[in-house]
Order: structure tokens, then C-alpha cells, then sequence
């Protein structure tokens, strides 16, 4: 019973990463496989490398719906360039400029005009998808050289670890010692807690929200050249829907939607429980229509659970004794005082 | 308290990576992928000789019989795991064609399975190929949602041994797969849809479209170039004035086919090379002002059909056995696996079926459905 006073949400979800990763291992014997935890590495890595940017934005109350787009145009971009340039590194850094510009804009309509990001980016989904299409059309590229596609598939230094391991571990250390070890990570929370009282306190509120969205964009953009890789291809279709996985992945972890709230390690640990169990459930068969069930009840509990145990928390605490009381002070009900005698 | 459960998480997490790193994840040796020399001479079924490594219990295939010393009379292995993944679940022109592949793997004693994402997309795709990778099935059918984007998994596949067939649509990377099933030519899956369109808009012509599936689609993308010359080289009258998309989705198919008689009202008729977009398109049109006005037609199911070419919205529709699709990907991929080089031809269902030089194997002709004789078909 200690125990469970001291859960905490956050700090319970990278350990249930660990166990379905525990679990799993024995109750399939192909899930714990080097090969299986290449596919999961590369399944989670894009969505995981948006959510670092992501948990800033959600913490401090804002929300960007638009990172499949911005993914989606920065591959585009980068076959573009590929196909009219042929040089891969200068595409590629085409690629990251143009996820930071669309970055940039959703950052400068929200801070600049003052406009809700969720309209923003609801806005900025559709015309980023829009322009991927203007850009390319129907049209086939040129296919992309192998020394560029087989980064998927080869590991790094010949073991099995695939290479987007290094650009999670450097991305997520990063956004990690800034969130919760820097000024600017608490900036960003005070600013979720309460803008108006951010900027009171002097926190430069709209450099610290237009600084969010641009590395948000570099990240998407960042996402949408690691996809392009693992799929070899760049189309206007791709990078469909990675905004809900990450946005339901910060839920799970107990990142508050309306800001001041969250945790980086539980983030991590949500986008790793929601590839492991999907990994799990596929290779013991279950149908796509299955999964779809699966991952949102589990996002309804994850929801519910936190909720139920405040309340829990919250009744226990109105049970318990007073300081007073342990202590063992009689607590005599207050009476009047005796009129002084004349 | 806190840092305990921390510790505790990091053990636990370095606990299975090093487990990870401790097994070895490579396919079992029991299947060979290499050819044996039996496959390449033709030699009348030998059931005493084995040829094929290890313990296998050898079939002969007993169709070679039939056909002459044309075909190869290699040993197909039985207790083969299969894995069909289609474009997508929830079709019931997937469905029909797993039907098929049932009855090829009932016959050849394997077991099969279909799997497959909601969403036709190949990213979705590629999840469940990977998974069947990793539960170490021996062959892979599978008609590509994504022409391109399936194609480094399907080279993952190839390289763990795995057996990888195409069927009704296939990857640009050839060297990915080891043959595509195609239903038919699509010369004539393409000048069949145009002069059903032309007999039903009649000899004065006017504007048509085509709602297509996905974008990424290679056979339906195939069957509309071919539309295209067609209908410049012999169909002066008709006019293609647009080309939408509805992603093998039945509301978005209905939403495109709405978009484009609102925005050409000159429309005379709409092609639709998907079963779900012709049946999307039929339904909304037999429920609104335009039935009879704006003729359809494209490739259907007679079950999904029937009612729209009873009442008239349809005057003709063609597909072809979809479970011919399922039970030829299944013979080729098993034939493969036991070592058969399937360039000299495979045998099934007392016939041979002998790729081209790109690995394609042609069905058969295409079948019309009209109202008179859509009740002799039960898919």
C-alpha cells in the first residue's frame, strides 16, 4: 500500500514499456528477436522523434496537427530536389529547411496574430499536404540511390542496431535535460500553467512558443527524411495521420492537454509501449481491425486511470488524520468565550 | 522511492536489449530456398528419389501429368505457412481472392493466412510484412498497395528466404518478387472498360471520367495509360475530362464521384477500375437525378453489382475470378519454395501457367456481367 501512494503516473509508464518488452520476449518467441526490434525501432522512430518536439508544445499549451504535413512536404521536397539536383545531402538539407520554414509560419500565426494554435494547424495540415501535391503531382521519381536507402537496413557499424537509434538518443537527451534540467524548460511549463502570468514573471512568452514550433518543424521535417528512407520513396501521400499517434502516445504518458504538465521519460515510454504491443498483438495474430480496438482503449484507460486515482488520492486524503490528531492533541470544538465577570 | 522505480526501469529495459542482442533471429534451416537440378530437367514425377534437403515429406504434383514434358516435375513441399497480404482487409474482391488461395493451400497441404491493414497504404502494408518476416512464414503473396514503398521490405523478405509472389498488383522493383499473377492483359482490361462506357453512353459520345483507387496503384495506374491511348486512337466522340482518386474507400470514392458531377454537368459517364469505386459510384448514382443520365461501368463484383445493373444505373460491368488470383499466387509461391524454377512454368489445376520475361503470369480473359447473367456468378 506505500507503494501505491507513491504512484506516480509518469514514472509508471517507461516501466510498462519494459514489461510488455519482458513479457513479450517470453509469451512469443520471435518478439525479442534482433530482427523484431528492428522493425519496432523503425516503426516508432519517426513518430517518437516529432513527439520529443511535441511534449514542449503540449506542455505549453499548445498543439501542432500538422507534423504529417510538414513530414510529408520535407520528403517531397527532398525527392524534388533529388530529382533535379541528383545530390542526396543537398536534398536532404532541403528537406530540414523546409519542415523549420513550415515550422516558422505555424509559429508566426499563432504568436504574431495571436490566433488559436489548433485552427492554425488544422489550417496549415491541409495547405502543407496541399502544396506536396503541387510540388510533385502523380508523377514517379527517379528512384533514390541504394547508398541512401540502405541506411534502413544496414546497422550501424555492422551490428543490428538500426542507425535511427543515434538520432533518438541524441534528439531525446537533448529536448530531455532541456525540458526538466534548463531555464527554458521551465519557462515552457510556467507558460503552460499560465501565459498571462508567464509574461508577468518576464518570460519572453512569444519568442519561447515561435522557438517551439520551429524546432517542432525541424523535427517533422527531420521525421519526414527518416521515412523517406525506410520507404524509399517520397509521394504526397505518405506520412499519413502521425499527428494522432504522437498526440495519443503524450496522452498516455500523462502530458496534460491543456498544458504545465508532462514528462519526456514517460513520453518515450508511451511511444515504446504503443510499437511494442502492436508488434506483440500482430505476431500473435490479431487482424488490423483488433489493433485499432486495442490502442484506443488503452488510450481511454490511460485517461481514466490517472483520473480515478487522483480521485482516490483525493478521498483518502480527506480520511486521514490531521497532523493534530497523530500527534495526539485533544481537539475541543471551539466555544465562546465566558463574558468577563464585572 | 522514485529512483528505485527508475533503476528499476532502466534494469528492466537493459535486461531485454540484452536479451535481444543473445538470440538469433535467422529463418530455420529446415526450408532450402536454393533450386535444386531436379527442377531444371524435365523428368516424369520421381516420388522414391527425394530431392529436397532435410526431412520433408515430398508431394509429387500431380497435374504435371496432364501437360506434357513442358512443365517441371519438381517435388512441392507440404506444411508450408503462407502469409496473403492484401491491399487491404475489409474487400470483398481480397476476400473472394483468398477463397481461392484457400482451396490452393487445402489442396497442397499448406496453411495460409490473410493479413492486412485497414488502409490501403503501403506504409500500413509494410508493418504486416514485416511481422511475417519476423514470424519466419516461407511465403509472402501479396498485392502491393504502394508500388514503390513495399519494395525495401519485400527485398528484406527475399533476403530471410522467404518466397515473394505478386498478384493483382504488382511492385515496379521486379527483382523484389519471383512472379506476378495478373487476372488479365491489361490491354484488354482497358479497351474492355472503354467500349463498355461507349456502347452505354451510345454513338454520340460526349465527356467522361475515371475514379480510381489509390494514386500509388501500378495496375490500376497500367490500365488508365492504356484507356488513355485508347480512346485517342479509336474514340473520337469520347472526351476524358478528369481522373480522381478514391483510395479504395467507399465514402471517399462516393464523395470523388459526387465532386466530379458537380463540377463537369456535361458528364456522360464515369469508369471505375476498383470494385469498391464502381460500387461507391453505382450506389450514389442509382439514388440520385443522374441515373440513366450518367452512365457507369469499371470493374465489379457481380454480388456487389447486382442490384445497379438490375435497375438499370449499370448496363455492363467485368472483372474476372478474383480466388484464380489467390489459388495461382499460392501454386507459384509453393512451387518456388520446394526449388521449381518458375520461369520454366508451374502447373496448376491441370494447367501450365508459364511466366513472361518480366515473371507475369496471365490469368485468362476478362468476363462481362450484364443484368441477364449476373446470377450464374457467386462472387
Amino acid at each position: 500500500m506505500r507503494l501505491l501512494r507513491h504512484f506516480q503516473w509518469d514514472k509508471f509508464v517507461p516501466v510498462l514499456a519494459a514489461a510488455t518488452l519482458f513479457i513479450g520476449s517470453f509469451q512469443h518467441e520471435k518478439f525479442l528477436t534482433t530482427g523484431n526490434m528492428t522493425f519496432l525501432i523503425q516503426s516508432i522512430g519517426e513518430i517518437l522523434l516529432i513527439a520529443f518536439s511535441m511534449t514542449f508544445l503540449i506542455v505549453a499549451g499548445e498543439i501542432d496537427l500538422s507534423v504529417s504535413s510538414i513530414a510529408a512536404l520535407s520528403s517531397c521536397a527532398l525527392g524534388y530536389t533529388w530529382q533535379h539536383t541528383g545530390n542526396i545531402p543537398v536534398s536532404v538539407f532541403v528537406a530540414l529547411l523546409v519542415g523549420t520554414i513550415c515550422g516558422a509560419i505555424n509559429g508566426l500565426l499563432v504568436t504574431r496574430l495571436g490566433l488559436q494554435s489548433l485552427a492554425v494547424t488544422i489550417g496549415t495540415l491541409a495547405l502543407y499536404r496541399g502544396l506536396c501535391y503541387v510540388l510533385l503531382g502523380d508523377d514517379r521519381l527517379k528512384p533514390f540511390p541504394t547508398s541512401f536507402t540502405s541506411l534502413n537496413y544496414k546497422g550501424l557499424l555492422g551490428t543490428w542496431v538500426p542507425y535511427v537509434v543515434v538520432l533518438l538518443v541524441v534528439f531525446g537527451v537533448a529536448f530531455g535535460i532541456t525540458l526538466h534540467s534548463t531555464r527554458l524548460g521551465r519557462w515552457v511549463f510556467s507558460i503552460g500553467q499560465s501565459k498571462d502570468a508567464a509574461r508577468f514573471v518576464g518570460i519572453p512568452v512569444r519568442r519561447v512558443v515561435l522557438g517551439l514550433f520551429v524546432s517542432n518543424g525541424f523535427m517533422a521535417g527531420l521525421a519526414g527524411v527518416v521515412y523517406t528512407i525506410r520507404f524509399a520513396s517520397a509521394r504526397p501521400d505518405g506520412a499519413v495521420g502521425m499527428e494522432l499517434e504522437v498526440i495519443a502516445a503524450a496522452l498516455f504518458a500523462g502530458v496534460s492537454i491543456f498544458g504545465g504538465v508532462g514528462t519526456l521519460w514517460a513520453v518515450t515510454g508511451a511511444v515504446f509501449f504503443f510499437g511494442a504491443i502492436r508488434s506483440l498483438l500482430r505476431l500473435n495474430d490479431f487482424t488490423a481491425n483488433e489493433l485499432t480496438i486495442v490502442t484506443g482503449s488503452m488510450l481511454l484507460l490511460s485517461v481514466m486511470i490517472p483520473a480515478i486515482g487522483g480521485r482516490i488520492n483525493t478521498y483518502r486524503a480527506s480520511r486521514a488524520p490531521t497532523v493534530a490528531e497523530s500527534a495526539g492533541v485533544q481537539i475541543r470544538p471551539h466555544t465562546d468565550p465566558q463574558p468577563a465577570n464585572p | 522511492m522514485r529512483t528505485q522505480l527508475t533503476r528499476f526501469a532502466a534494469a528492466g529495459l537493459a535486461v531485454a536489449m540484452l536479451a535481444a542482442c543473445g538470440s538469433d533471429d535467422k529463418k530455420a534451416a529446415s526450408t532450402t530456398a536454393a533450386p535444386t537440378t531436379a527442377a531444371a530437367a524435365p523428368t516424369t514425377t520421381a516420388a522414391a528419389t527425394p530431392t529436397t534437403a532435410g526431412g520433408d515429406t515430398a508431394t509429387t504434383a500431380g497435374a504435371t501429368e496432364g501437360s506434357g514434358g513442358a512443365a517441371p516435375a519438381g517435388d512441392l513441399k507440404t506444411g508450408l505457412t503462407i502469409a496473403v497480404i492484401p491491399k487491404a482487409i475489409n474487400n470483398a474482391y481480397f476476400d473472394a481472392a483468398f477463397v481461392g488461395a484457400q482451396k490452393a493451400c487445402e489442396e497442397l497441404q499448406a496453411t495460409c493466412e490473410q493479413v492486412g491493414p485497414t488502409e490501403a497504404t503501403g506504409a500500413a502494408q509494410t508493418e504486416f510484412i514485416n511481422t511475417e518476416i519476423q514470424k519466419g512464414v516461407d511465403a509472402i503473396v501479396i498485392s502491393a498497395a504502394d508500388a514503390d514503398s513495399v519494395t525495401p521490405s519485400l527485398q528484406q523478405a527475399k533476403a530471410a528466404g522467404i518466397a515473394v509472389v505478386t498478384y493483382d498488383a504488382d511492385v515496379n522493383d521486379t527483382s523484389a518478387r519471383l512472379a506476378m499473377i495478373k487476372p488479365t492483359t491489361p490491354d484488354l482490361i482497358a479497351t474492355s472498360q472503354v467500349k463498355w462506357i461507349s456502347d452505354a453512353i451510345g454513338p454520340e459520345g460526349g465527356e467522361i471520367a475515371i475514379l480510381s483507387a489509390a494514386a500509388t496503384a501500378e495496375n490500376q495506374n497500367a490500365w488508365i495509360d492504356l484507356m488513355k491511348k485508347d480512346l485517342a486512337a479509336n474514340y473520337p466522340k469520347l472526351k476524358l475530362v478528369d481522373t480522381v482518386y478514391g483510395d479504395d474507400d467507399a465514402a471517399t470514392s462516393a464523395d470523388k464521384a459526387a465532386a466530379l458531377l458537380q463540377a463537369h454537368p456535361d458528364l456522360k459517364g464515369i469508369i471505375s477500375p476498383t470494385t469498391v469505386g464502381v460500387a461507391a459510384t453505382a450506389k450514389y448514382i442509382s439514388g440520385s437525378e443522374y441515373k440513366g443520365k450518367v452512365q457507369v461501368t469499371g470493374l465489379g463484383l457481380p454480388s456487389e453489382m447486382k442490384s445497379y445493373l438490375k435497375d438499370g444505373t449499370v448496363k455492363t460491368v467485368g472483372l474476372w475470378d478474383p480466388g484464380m488470383l489467390g489459388y495461382l499466387g499460392i501454386y507459384a509461391a509453393v512451387n518456388a519454395v520446394s526449388g521449381n524454377d518458375l520461369s520454366a512454368g508451374f502447373a496448376a489445376d491441370g494447367k501450365t501457367y508459364t511466366p513472361d520475361a518480366d515473371g507475369i503470369v496471365i490469368v485468362g480473359p476478362p468476363a462481362e456481367f450484364t443484368a441477364d447473367n449476373v446470377d450464374q456468378y457467386a462472387f
